[in-house]
């Protein structure tokens, strides 16, 4: 023990310095397990996130209603996926397999953004996602860019370029439907009020009931607190809103000072519900991904067997 | 409708329909690399489908867009092969369906480029860039499903078996087909099948797959007369367009 345990702080010592220089930690760099545990579960969760968001907005590419916002939404799925490789990419450097994070998530034990467990039910909801769910990831990824690790920190910097894209065309799609007819309007305005709070609720508890935060603030994996980054995006987002004639969907919001706004309560009750797996769409998300998986074991299959590999 | 704008379409709905089928496959591949590449191809087919439609909507001078083209035409006045409405019935099917068809569109848009319609050269040139590269992809897969697992090559197999009597309707010449190649604006498609059916016996020799036996073949679909299939793709498809006829999107 007196051997190892003035080693292992200085591994951790010189860890420390170099996280408190802005220096990157690379995969081959000696690092604590719970970096190594936190960046595995979050990096994969990200990864997630990107593929199963792929539904939601999957359910609507044959019922796009233009050739042009047919091929957007289709780019933009094709985005989300490959978001999803250079994610799952990254986290594999960590010592463990895209297979293997897969089978946690259909085990249950990996989760995804728990955003994606509510429904698409209109035109809207499309560009709503773009709006602001892809806004409000915007929001954390562009701090993650400085994230100390440097595989996910790399990964960020080409996500965040594709996901500004997504913001700008998903509030087109808004800016189109509030310059429409009253229906289209309507569906606008529907579509803002069942994806407001869920979008607030992606940035995750108060900072002061979140579990992971104070290691991963210390180890610099995650750059701002949940409520800072919150805010930013509200600030950012109802002047949007306001532009297009669309209406926030909370009877308590306050304009603080000129651009500054403070939200009411957030149904946190809604949101551990969801995070439980009693979100309207949690089973159907990842049924959907264990059926598309196990149906296409065969095709993985004939495809390390074949020939045409070698 | 005059027969050249016809015969737009017939190109245009083969691209269009099979943009559509690729497009229901999202987040149903079997692996992630391969569920992109579908939507890669349904990308390049769309974008294939718009241009020809827009210039359509433009020659026909009444004032239709391709949109409305695409999304306020009811089934007889599509004008796709019935191959390409045939539903994604298991990955087996999405790739043989890909494969006759990319095959098709491989020696048919070579041949386009030497119509003397400047927009039909033009579009040859264009589409030829990245049908090339969807043939290529369908048939490495054509050897991985045919030469791998006896479990794919069965799959493959069936898949060969249902598909194979609408894998000619490509080349069954009808009277607009056929006043086209007559103007110079439309291709031979002759040459067009017996480069296509030397490029399915190779690609089948080197997968160990057969072809059938039965070579009934069905059309209809050049002519407007389709499949059941075409009409559940157009009720999702033109769903918001049909229901909102007034609102732009």
């Amino acid at each position: 023990m007196n051997t190892i345990a003035p080693a292992m702080e200085e591994l951790l010592a010189a860890f420390e310095e170099k996280i408190n220089a802005e220096v990157k930690i690379e995969p081959k760099d000696w690092m604590p397990e719970e970096y190594r545990q936190h960046l595995i579960r979050q990096i994969s969760q990200h990864a997630h996130s990107e593929v199963i968001g792929m539904q939601p907005e999957g359910n609507w590419i044959s019922r796009a209603p233009s050739l042009r916002s047919k091929k957007i939404l289709l780019a933009k799925i094709q985005d989300e996926g490959g978001h999803g490789l250079y994610l799952y990419s990254a986290a594999e450097t960590l010592g463990v397999s895209r297979e293997q994070f897969i089978a946690w998530l259909h085990e249950g034990k990996a989760k995804y953004s728990s955003v994606f467990n509510y429904p698409t039910l209109n035109w809207a909801d499309v560009g709503a996602i773009g709006w602001l769910v892809d806004g409000a990831a915007i929001t954390n990824q562009v701090s993650l860019q400085r994230t100390s690790y440097g595989p996910y920190a790399r990964a960020m910097v080409r996500i965040c370029k594709e996901e500004s894209f997504h913001q700008r065309q998903g509030y087109e799609i808004m800016w189109r439907m509030m310059e429409g007819t009253k229906a289209q309007q309507q569906m606008a305005q529907d579509a803002l009020n069942r994806w407001w709070w869920p979008a607030l609720m992606m940035f995750g508890p108060h900072d002061s009931d979140s579990p992971h935060s104070s290691l991963a603030m210390k180890w610099k994996i995650k750059r701002e607190s949940n409520d800072y980054l919150r805010d930013k995006f509200i600030n950012k987002t109802i002047p949007q809103a306001e532009l297009i004639g669309l209406k926030v969907p909370d009877p308590n919001l306050q304009l603080i000072s000129e651009g500054i706004y403070k939200h009411g309560d957030i149904n946190w009750d809604e949101f551990w519900e969801v995070v439980k797996g009693n979100g309207p769409c949690n089973q159907q998300r990842l049924e959907h991904h264990i059926k598309a998986h196990k149906e296409g074991a065969w095709v993985r299959a004939t495809a390390l067997a074949s020939k045409s590999n070698n | 409708m005059e027969s050249k704008l016809k015969y737009y379409l017939q190109v245009a709905d083969n691209a269009l329909i099979l943009s559509h089928r690729l497009g229901e496959y999202s987040s149903h591949g079997p692996f992630l690399e391969e569920d992109l590449a579908n939507t890669n191809v349904a990308l390049d087919l769309i974008g294939i489908a718009e241009s020809i439609l827009d210039e359509t909507g433009r020659q026909e001078g009444l004032g239709r867009t391709g949109d409305d083209l695409a999304y306020r035409r009811n089934e007889t006045e599509f004008l796709n092969c019935l191959l390409v409405e045939q539903p994604n019935t298991d990955f087996a099917f999405v790739m043989v369906r890909q494969f006759f068809t990319d095959a098709f569109h491989f020696y048919f848009f070579s041949e386009l480029t030497k119509s003397n319609d400047a927009f039909l050269s033009a579009v040859g040139y264009k589409s030829l860039k990245e049908v090339t590269y969807h043939l290529r992809r369908s048939s490495e897969w054509m050897i991985r499903l045919g030469d791998g697992t006896p479990e794919a090559n069965a799959k493959t197999t069936h898949a060969i078996q249902t598909l194979w009597k609408f894998s000619h309707e490509f080349f069954i010449e009808n009277a607009i087909d056929l006043e086209m190649k007559n103007a110079g604006i439309g291709v031979d498609l002759k040459v067009v099948e017996s480069n296509w059916m030397q490029k399915i016996r190779e690609i089948f020799y080197m997968s160990k797959l057969s072809i059938p036996e039965n070579n009934y073949q069905y059309s209809g679909g050049k002519n407007g007369v389709h499949t059941e299939n075409l009409g559940y793709i157009l009720a999702e498809m033109q769903y918001l367009p049909s229901k909102y006829p007034d609102a732009v999107w």
